[in-house]
């Protein structure tokens, strides 16, 4: 059967990795393709590349760093931050990356989903979903990094992006990013209930009891973390090691 | 010189990296002399199997491949390119491939979500065959594909359960295929395409 996945998740600026001070060897700024490398050599069983890089004048040139990581790393990885076209979906496909997502783009336009889906295929097309629990018991999208409110409901929003054909799921826990205490499973149970692509839980990782938890009581297909990973909490082997002692499906 | 046939499908970068990784010489090219002069082909593949066997068609490369197949040059195909050495596919219609190995391209119908995506572990059936040589049965690889071969499975050397049984790595003669992706698949896909070099040297 196939295998749950540990996805540790990395911020791009200007084509440098930002985090990941506390590893042994790694300084706080490094390449992607290093830390990708480093992270592919220890268990993660995909990568997520985040480009945060503010100017989107420059955006074009910093997807470069997506063919350095293409020919260094043998695992499969996605990109995302910025994407608002077809052509960039071609651009970081071309590059050597097996997936792209998109955010607030898609929230915008969702026809790019259909768009992107259609021509190629919806195994790469991620729609990642930031939501933020509302007054009344449901879960809002947010966009713009989680700052702006949109009428959308997530679980609605999910639904509807896979019948767009967005072939995977990142839900981005507002309320339990950076909390440290534990993913959302509530609403990743509910999503993981609707839609029939893989889930993956994001946002609020502290213990390993944490990643367990996703899997058991919201039954996702991936878990992405990051400080967790980058700052040495959470070493990526022990971690599939106690999943898989707790009768978790993982590669070791 | 081996040959990886570049017919339009897809970008081979990482697939190309992944042999370069072992220490495999690889020249990309949809050239019919170089199909010719090649020690062994590569044929990747993504995408779908109707517009994959139209452009090798228009390149006239079909008839080619399955010459100097026939004629005992080793083939792999990966991907997508596996599924093209089967006889023919029924990815929305029915189309024929290039007919080297015996078998059918079908659909997967599970309960299980489709696209089977993600990293499977693979049972050994054929356990002597060499491309297995520095593997171990349940060891994991990644697959991201809606199509299985269904053949008889007398080619059958390595596969995955997914409900159904889901051809990993298969092997005819000169002819291997491997459905998952090798150049994703971390060391074990490496010791994969290492065994393969082995066998063709």
């Amino acid at each position: 059967m196939l295998a749950r996945r540990i996805i540790p998740c990395l911020d791009v600026r200007d084509g440098r990795v930002v985090k990941g001070k506390q590893f042994k060897d790694i300084v706080d700024v490094d390449a992607p393709e290093v830390l990708g490398k480093f992270y592919s050599d220890n268990g993660a069983d995909e990568l997520v590349f985040y480009d945060i890089t503010a100017s989107s004048d420059e955006r074009k040139t910093h997807y470069e760093f997506v063919k350095k990581v293409a020919d260094e790393i043998n695992i499969p990885f996605s990109v995302g931050g910025g994407v608002s076209t077809v052509d960039d979906f071609k651009d970081i496909l071309r590059k050597g990356a097996d997936k792209v997502s998109v955010n607030s783009s898609a929230v915008k336009n969702p026809q790019l989903i259909k768009d992107a889906s259609e021509r190629f295929g919806a195994q790469c097309v991620v729609l990642s979903i930031d939501a933020k629990k509302n007054d009344e018991g449901s879960w809002s999208v947010y966009v713009k990094g989680g700052r702006e409110k949109t009428d959308l409901d997530a679980i609605e929003w999910a639904v509807r992006g896979v019948e767009l054909g967005a072939g995977e799921i990142v839900v981005n826990s507002i309320d339990e990013d950076g909390m440290k205490k534990g993913y959302d499973v509530e609403l990743l149970k509910k999503i993981t209930d609707r839609v029939n692509v893989p889930v993956i839980a994001s946002g609020g990782a502290g213990t390993m009891e944490h990643f367990k938890e996703a899997v058991v009581k919201a039954d996702v297909d991936g878990i992405l973390a990051a400080s967790v990973f980058h700052f040495g909490e959470i070493d990526i082997k022990e971690l599939k090691k106690y999943l898989k002692e707790e009768g978790i499906e993982i590669r070791l | 010189m081996n040959v990886m046939i570049d017919y339009g499908m897809g970008n081979l970068n990482s697939a190309q990296k992944g042999f370069e990784r072992v220490g495999l010489d690889i020249v990309v090219s949809d050239s019919v002399q170089k199909i010719r002069d090649a020690r062994t082909l590569i044929l990747p593949g993504v995408g779908a199997y109707r517009d994959a066997m139209a452009l090798l068609d228009k390149l006239e490369l079909s008839e080619v491949i399955k010459e100097e197949v026939r004629n005992g040059k080793p083939i792999i195909g990966i991907c997508l390119g596996m599924q093209l050495l089967y006889d023919k596919s029924y990815e929305y219609g029915e189309y024929e491939g290039l007919g080297l190995i015996e078998g059918e391209i079908k659909k997967m119908e599970v309960s299980l979500k489709v696209p089977h995506m993600g990293w499977n572990s693979l049972n050994f059936k054929d356990k002597d065959n060499k491309i297995l040589k520095y593997i171990n049965e349940g060891e994991y690889v990644y697959y991201v594909h809606s199509y299985y071969a269904d053949s008889d499975n007398s080619e059958l050397v390595a596969y995955s359960d997914y409900e159904i049984m889901i051809p990993g790595i298969v092997n005819k003669d000169n002819i291997y295929g491997i459905q998952f992706h090798p150049e994703k698949s971390g060391m074990v896909g490496h010791n994969i395409l290492k065994a393969y070099k082995e066998i063709i040297e």
